[in-house]
């Protein structure tokens, strides 16, 4: 799966410390793989020699920022959960493994080949906010991630990673895998509280933050896969050595990837701050025979467009928002010249409606009706002023105006499409019947 | 008090709400949906946004959800900025994309959120060109009905229905534009408050089915003021007549009282005034009598020698029906129609209300209570409404929780998932389940006799100089602790008791557990059963067993009941020894029933929907109804019968009430419930129609061309008519909230103090018991009874539908009502080898009666809960020991 | 909603309540473990009927309404019978791009069925599904737990052989 470039990283290898166990013709890590390349020892150090907060500290000098989609800095929100003797007992650290967004593709890959590296970064998640009890969200279609990783979760007990007292300190805890049944909103942090708690996964009003009333009213964190895979390496190698690993602005490195029509659509973990078109081409290996870059989405489903033009920007949280988009999860979606950006957006649109939830008004309606008016508007019954509607509507569903990002999310591809590609779209309307061109 | 601009003007508004609250309160128009006052905010509608500015340079501000903004000192906001508007039309637009286009059609229309929030939002002209989305509609019971085409998905439904009142079988199904509100399968509704989701829906998905069997709008309805006739609690309505026939009852809003919210029994339960039972001419030895005079004449003679007359009132009529025939047959004549037993009782009620040194509270004050001992009822059963105040009460809890992490109350969700099951002590006493017992901290089931126990042993624990109970049993003190701790440790501790468990005893315990407490926060809550128990309470009057023996010893020969049926609840024997020896007997009543069949003289009553009247509820308020529509010729008000035979003089409603007022102790002030007849507002009365009351000249031209002139109301400051002054009516006259651009019962915004609160001009009614603290100590304590082998305890089980007779008479009602049964505890049940569903025979004394078999584990071994009211009950023998045996 | 349980057992085994509460022990409520549970029941059963639902809220303290809002809300619990094999076929945008539409339409013509439908002799229902986190091998297929990358015609063939007889 991971072409020659890994092929190099059969030792450890610090450059790469979320993939370097990740071996080619090796199924997945098993502990004593995990283990020979200093597994668990990063969770040593954090809670042998360091209390809760000393534990937080690393991680907010350690700058490491969110890799679920919005990039927030991991140590600053541990921050906003109680500490100390009022706090309340109970309280949970949760991993975000619900990959549902079109395009990504990056956590599966670290659940099934590293298990131990979640659960170790799980627990030193949990440490250091003195969770009771830890959860990972798993989506429901990937079995094969389930079975790994409840196979590491028994070994990780018995070998006294999990349970009680880890490694001898007072810290106990409890690990629990939890498999969802599809629906692409629990990946939403505080809808995935509420399908965790068994109802309805529908987002919940912020504030109160989860980390103030999360799961069942305690404080709880949650974190994306990869983010917790940071933790360990964090704690092994010191933040020095990941502050080093970054190119850009951002530390350490992240799993980029790439699918439609490149020539090796694949997932690698690089620098952060690696330019867009090093990726591209590099890593990528370019365009198919015959299809031409028009354009991509730089980290799933619910980011901006981007241009061929935009392809020396650095894949950097700040540096791709400065160009109008999102780093998001890093995994980008490439638009060939022969694919038809409007079809492409219904599709990410038809999407993001069928994913609503339901419970707020602008996308559970709205959504619907933008894939009405695509659909019209490819079927040749579009009118003059549906692209203004289409425009109208991306402010409507905007940030902030729905309940939860997923309205927002899914206007980004459907705005920027409208700006760059509006010849695309201006075309159907040209034509009132157009055929099928395929 | 929190200063805020809005739009320029600034407005000092109430600490703790939010930006919807306040700017609702302020007296301005904002749309919304998913909030409900009752409710809180849940933020999911987005139909309240407005524009915030985050400083005075300011000018480009940000879209907020209104509902889910505090206030704050100097926040700056804009209702009318351009981008606030459009959003808010294009929501509506939003939800428009799948409403049907059915307002002609829907029972909705007219008084349908919706449609005002679509105006108000200014949504006119439609862009979306596809396809609505369908769904099936379900048989939800005979009191809703459901059209799921017209959701709009605010979640209020759900939100009320499971959240609020504690229901489970409505739910939410589905996701993104598919999401369906309904039952898992089609079925009967369960919860008792399930008609409120008429109210409480938007739009048209869930419907008043009776109504809409027989519709007219709201328009179209003639109404006024009214007080529900189906408990004691006396909770405010607005029930609605088109030709000639009541079509509705809805809530009108009290903010002491029922709030917004009715239970099913009250909203369903008026279908009697419209039966075929109802008494339409006077009869003479069941020959109908032609002409009114001939009636009252008969009366007159038959009444001449006032010693020879007794008079039997009734809990269900008015104060003013039961003070006319006091004044008829004289004090000493003077019956309550209730046995001697439920005289003592009613009497202990009436006595521990006024004499006990602890609050009143209004259900209001109950909802703020923060624990709770019920001692001996079943409240959704008795008292529904203040079983769904208890149900708020105890989330008090959560409330304070809430707010020491920052959350405010209102922010629904979030108080809720952060509260998790923390709720504040509930204790609940009873001799069986309860249907608040989901929400209990504790519940203890014993005998009558062991509830008043428990509540002596709780009153002493508080309080050592209350008289203690020597030989509790040890289970039980433990109980006895842990209720005492709770309340003790509250600051605002209620007890409610009541007449329930039909045991005085009972009672006397919850005074002096109320008299123990020492938080000045306590109150004490009595319930007792019908509408006008406690006005006829504090009117006195003998036992039916005294009656029974003046006509045996032939002192009086002629017997005048009003408005009640004695074979409900006393003896047979007791009631056929009285009536059948008495030489007359007169019935003045607007139904027909075992009674009636019994009389030489029937009179045909106007019910409440005909008359003016006051009835006292349980916390000794005096409330004015007012008649919703015309009787017809032959029927009048009881109380004009008995004046006309003699009773008094007096010229109206307000000249009899002001005399019992003035003639009666205790009732002093009972006149001030309502403005008198000649009551105007810049000389015009008050219009029982609305401005837009349609088809009036239409109406009878079958009959006639011509229209007949109005009737004129010379009892009420009321007109049967559309003009008048509608608008600036007081409260207690007004009965339905029209207001410019809110069609809805949302209108009563407009009449609220604040959203929420109490209504402009004070909330209607005159309370009648001022505190006093002259109880003394209680001291009454039953002895601890053995279980009689083989025996069981006959105790009353009430049932919402079904223990109030004259709900039973409406057919939507009837259908609810449970077949007559006895309910026992499984190991019982086992025992006498029946299962749950056999017949069975109870033999009380030597009669015998079938029943079908319920099974009940919280029913204490030993008890047999029976069937109260409910057709098939009538003359049980109370709190006697039963055998029972499976029917052979 | 449906009722169509074409079981006689309708009961809910012993080994199936076993495994309902051993992921219900894994919350502080029960109810923690209503998708799990239903899971636990469609594993067994391949959906999960009216008569199953009941019994699982039963077990988890829940309402037949709450756990049925929660069962609808999910793409994966089946209230209605499927066949012994579900197959997923992936809808989203890389897989979109590299020819799902034609995958599905193969399907469609092989078995004879749309989406939401079965074959008639109970082998197949095909689905759609969202992004299966394997757009680097689109497009992609589920069939039962099992996943199938860059699908083709030939690979379909295969795919779709297997078919018990
Ligand atoms: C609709 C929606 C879906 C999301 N799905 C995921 C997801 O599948 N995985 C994930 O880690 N984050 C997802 N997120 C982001 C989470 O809400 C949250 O920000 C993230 O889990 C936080 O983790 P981090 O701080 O480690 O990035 C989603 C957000 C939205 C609005
Ligand atoms: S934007 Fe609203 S409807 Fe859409 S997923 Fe979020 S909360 Fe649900
Ligand atoms: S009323 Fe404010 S969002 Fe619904």
């Amino acid at each position: 799966m991971f072409g020659k470039f890994l092929k190099k990283s059969k030792n450890r290898n610090p450059d790469k410390p979320l993939t370097r166990n990740i071996v080619d013709g090796r199924a997945y890590a098993t502990l004593s793989d995990y283990q020979s390349t200093g597994g668990y020892e990063g969770l040593r150090t954090a809670i042998t020699t360091m209390d809760s907060l000393g534990v937080q500290q690393v991680v907010k000098d350690s700058e490491l920022r969110g890799r679920g989609g919005a990039g927030f800095p991991t140590g600053l929100k541990w921050s906003f959960v109680p500490m100390g003797e009022k706090a309340p007992e109970t309280k949970y650290f949760v991993v975000n493994a619900d990959e549902m967004e079109p395009g990504t593709f990056k956590d599966r890959v670290l659940m099934e080949k590293d298990p131990h590296q979640l659960i170790e970064g799980m627990v030193i998640g949990s440490y250091a906010i003195r969770a009771t009890a830890a959860y990972i969200f798993l989506r429901g279609e990937y079995h094969l991630s389930a079975e790994r990783l409840s196979q590491a979760i028994a070994e990780a007990y018995q070998q006294g990673f999990l349970g009680k007292n880890i490694l001898g300190s007072d810290f106990s805890l409890d690990l629990y895998l939890h498999s969802s049944a599809g629906r692409y909103i629990c990946g939403e942090e505080t809808a995935l509280l509420n399908a965790l708690e068994g109802k309805r996964a529908i987002p919940r009003a912020k504030p109160p933050f989860p980390q103030i009333s999360g799961l069942w009213g305690k404080p709880t964190i949650v974190n994306n896969v990869e983010t917790v895979c940071n933790l360990p390496h964090i704690f092994f190698y010191g933040v020095e050595w990941y502050a080093g690993l970054g190119r850009g602005k951002d530390q350490g490195t992240k799993l980029f990837g790439a699918s439609g029509r490149v020539k090796n659509p694949n997932v690698w973990e690089l620098p952060m701050g690696t330019p867009i078109r090093e990726i591209l081409e590099e890593h990528a290996g370019g365009m198919q025979d015959g299809y031409q870059l028009k354009g991509f989405l730089p980290g799933g489903a619910s980011t901006d467009f981007m241009l061929p033009e935009h392809l020396d920007v650095l894949m950097d949280f700040d540096a791709i928002a400065e160009h109008g988009s999102r780093m998001g999860t890093g995994t980008m979606i490439i638009l060939d010249d022969k694919t038809c950006p409007v079809k492409m957006v219904l599709n990410l649109e038809q999407f993001f409606s069928r994913e609503s939830c339901g419970w707020c008004t602008p996308c559970r309606d709205g959504l619907p009706w933008v894939v009405t008016i695509l659909e019209d508007l490819i079927a040749g019954k579009g009118q003059a002023s549906d692209l203004e509607l289409l425009e109208h509507q991306t402010k409507m569903m905007g940030p902030g105006n729905t309940f939860c990002a997923l309205a927002p999310g899914a206007m980004e591809p459907l705005q920027s499409a409208l700006k760059y590609f509006r010849g695309d779209f201006e075309k159907y309307l040209e034509r009132p019947v157009v055929k099928e061109a395929e | 008090m929190p200063k805020i601009e809005i739009d320029g003007t600034i407005h000092e508004v109430e600490d703790g709400q939010n930006v919807l609250q306040a700017c609702l309160s302020t007296g301005l128009d904002l749309p919304y949906f998913c909030w409900h006052p009752a409710m809180g905010s849940v933020g999911a509608c987005r139909q309240c946004m407005v524009t915030q500015y985050s400083s005075p340079e300011d000018t480009k501000g940000r879209l907020v959800v209104g509902c889910m903004t505090p206030v704050s000192e100097g926040l700056r906001i804009s209702l009318n900025d351009s981008e606030a508007v459009e959003f808010r039309a294009d929501i509506i637009e939003l939800l428009m994309t799948n409403h049907p286009h059915d307002c002609p059609v829907c029972e909705e229309g007219g008084q349908c959120h919706l449609q005002d929030m679509t105006v108000m939002s200014g949504h006119t002209s439609r862009k979306y060109r596809g396809k609505k989305r369908t769904h099936r509609n379900q048989y939800l019971g005979p009191f809703i009905g459901h059209e799921m085409n017209r959701c709009i998905a605010c979640y209020r439904c759900v939100r009320y229905y499971q959240d609020y009142a504690g229901g489970q079988d409505l739910g939410v199904f589905g996701a993104h534009n598919h999401v369906y509100f309904g039952r898992s399968e089609d079925g009967v509704l369960e919860n008792e408050f399930s008609g409120n989701l008429v109210e409480v829906c938007p739009t048209g998905v869930f419907t008043d089915k009776p109504n809409g069997k027989n519709y007219s709008r709201k328009w179209d309805l003639q109404t006024a003021p009214s007080i529900c006739a189906h408990c004691s609690l006396g909770c405010n309505t607005t029930p609605g007549e088109r030709y000639g026939e009541l079509r509705s009852v809805v809530n009108r809003y009290h903010g002491e009282i029922n709030r917004y919210f009715l239970c099913d029994r009250g909203r369903f339960g008026y279908g009697f005034v419209n039966a075929e039972s109802r008494i339409k001419t006077a009869s003479i030895d069941h020959q109908e009598v032609v002409g009114e005079g001939n009636a009252v004449e008969h009366f007159r003679g038959l009444v001449q020698i006032q010693e020879t007359v007794i008079g039997i009132g009734s809990p269900r009529a008015s104060v003013e029906s039961n003070y006319a025939l006091r004044e008829l047959v004289g004090e000493d004549q003077f019956y309550s129609g209730w046995t001697e037993a439920e005289n003592t009782l009613m009497e202990t009620a009436l006595r521990v209300v006024r004499e006990t040194d602890a609050a009143n509270p209004t259900l209001a004050e109950i909802e703020r209570a923060d624990a709770v001992l019920i001692l001996g009822e079943d409240l959704t059963n008795t008292a529904p409404i203040m079983a769904l105040a208890v149900r708020q009460a105890v989330r008090n809890a959560s409330f304070d929780a809430a707010e020491s992490v920052g959350i405010y109350q209102w922010q629904d969700a979030a108080v809720r998932e952060l509260a998790q099951d923390l709720l504040s002590p509930l204790f609940i006493v009873s001799t069986g389940s309860t249907r608040l017992d989901d929400v209990a901290t504790g519940v203890y089931r014993a005998s009558p006799d062991e509830i008043a126990r428990l509540g002596f042993a709780v009153a002493h624990r508080l309080d050592s100089s209350a008289p203690g109970v020597g030989d509790l049993a040890a289970a039980a003190s433990d109980t006895v602790k842990e209720i005492a701790e709770a309340l003790a440790n509250a600051k605002r501790p209620l007890v409610i008791s009541g007449t329930g468990c039909m045991t005085a005893a009972v009672l006397e315990a919850a005074s002096n557990i109320a008299r123990a407490l020492a938080s000045a926060g306590k109150a004490l809550s009595v319930v007792v059963p019908d509408c006008n128990s406690m006005g006829l309470a504090m009117m006195g009057g003998h036992g039916l067993e005294d009656a029974k023996k003046v006509v045996e010893f032939g002192v009086a020969n002629t017997v005048v009941v009003i408005e009640n049926d004695l074979y409900r609840n006393a003896p047979r024997e007791l009631v056929d020894d009285l009536l059948g020896k008495a030489k007359n007997v007169v019935v003045i009543d607007h139904s027909s029933h075992a009674t009636t069949e019994k009389a030489g003289l029937v009179l045909p009553a106007t019910s409440f929907a005909e008359s003016e009247g006051t009835y006292i509820n349980n916390e000794g308020r005096a409330q004015r109804f007012f008649s919703v529509m015309q009787p017809s010729e032959e029927m009048r008000n009881t109380w004009q019968w008995l004046a006309d035979a003699g009773a008094g003089d007096w010229s109206g409603s307000d000249d009899i009430i002001a005399s019992c007022g003035n003639g009666l102790l205790g009732f002093k002030g009972v006149e001030e419930a309502a403005p008198t007849a000649e009551f105007r507002i810049s000389g015009m009365k008050v219009p029982r129609q609305s401005h837009r009351y349609s088809g009036r000249t239409a109406m009878r031209a079958n009959l006639a061309v011509s229209e007949p002139q109005q009737p004129i109301d010379r009892d009420s400051p009321l007109s049967f008519s559309m003009e008048g002054a509608a608008r600036e009516a007081p409260p207690s006259l007004m009965s339905t909230s029209w207001a410019p651009a809110w069609n809805s019962n949302h209108a009563i915004i407009k009449f609220q103090q604040e959203v929420g609160g109490s209504l402009q001009g004070g909330d209607p009614g005159k309370r009648l018991f001022q505190p006093s603290s002259e109880a003394n100590w209680y001291d009454g304590i039953p002895a601890s009874s053995e279980p009689v082998d083989r025996r069981w305890l006959v105790v009353p089980n009430h049932q919402i539908f079904g223990s109030e007779p004259l709900s039973c008479g409406s057919p939507a009602v009837a259908e609810r009502i449970d077949a007559f049964s006895v309910t026992l505890n499984g190991d019982d049940l086992a025992r006498l080898q029946i299962e749950s569903g056999d017949m069975l025979e109870l033999s009380i004394e030597g009669n015998t009666t079938i029943a079908e078999a319920r099974q009940d584990d919280g029913v204490p071994s030993g008890i047999a809960a029976v069937g109260c009211g409910v057709p098939g009950s009538e003359g049980i023998a109370w709190l006697k020991q039963a055998e029972i045996r499976k029917r052979g | 909603m449906r009722d169509q349980d074409m079981r006689v057992d309708s009961q809910l085994s012993e080994a199936e309540i076993a495994e309902v509460l051993e992921e219900a022990s894994h919350y502080p409520e029960k109810s923690g473990a209503s998708i799990e549970g239903l899971k636990v029941v469609q594993k067994y059963r391949g959906w999960v009927s009216n008569e199953s639902l009941k019994q699982v809220a039963d077990l988890l303290d829940m309402s037949v309404e709450e756990l049925d809002g929660v069962a609808t809300f999910y793409n994966l619990i089946y209230r209605q019978p499927v066949g012994r094999k579900v197959i997923l076929c992936c809808d989203s945008v890389s897989c979109w791009m590299l020819g799902s539409d034609n995958i599905k339409q193969k399907i469609s013509d092989r078995l004879g069925i749309e989406y939401g439908g079965t074959t008639s002799d109970g082998e197949y229902t095909l689905l759609p599904i969202v992004c299966l986190g394997a757009c680097d091998h689109a497009p992609v297929l589920m069939v039962g737990d099992e996943l199938h990358h860059n699908v083709d015609e030939a690979q379909l063939d295969q795919i779709l052989n297997t078919r018990a007889s």
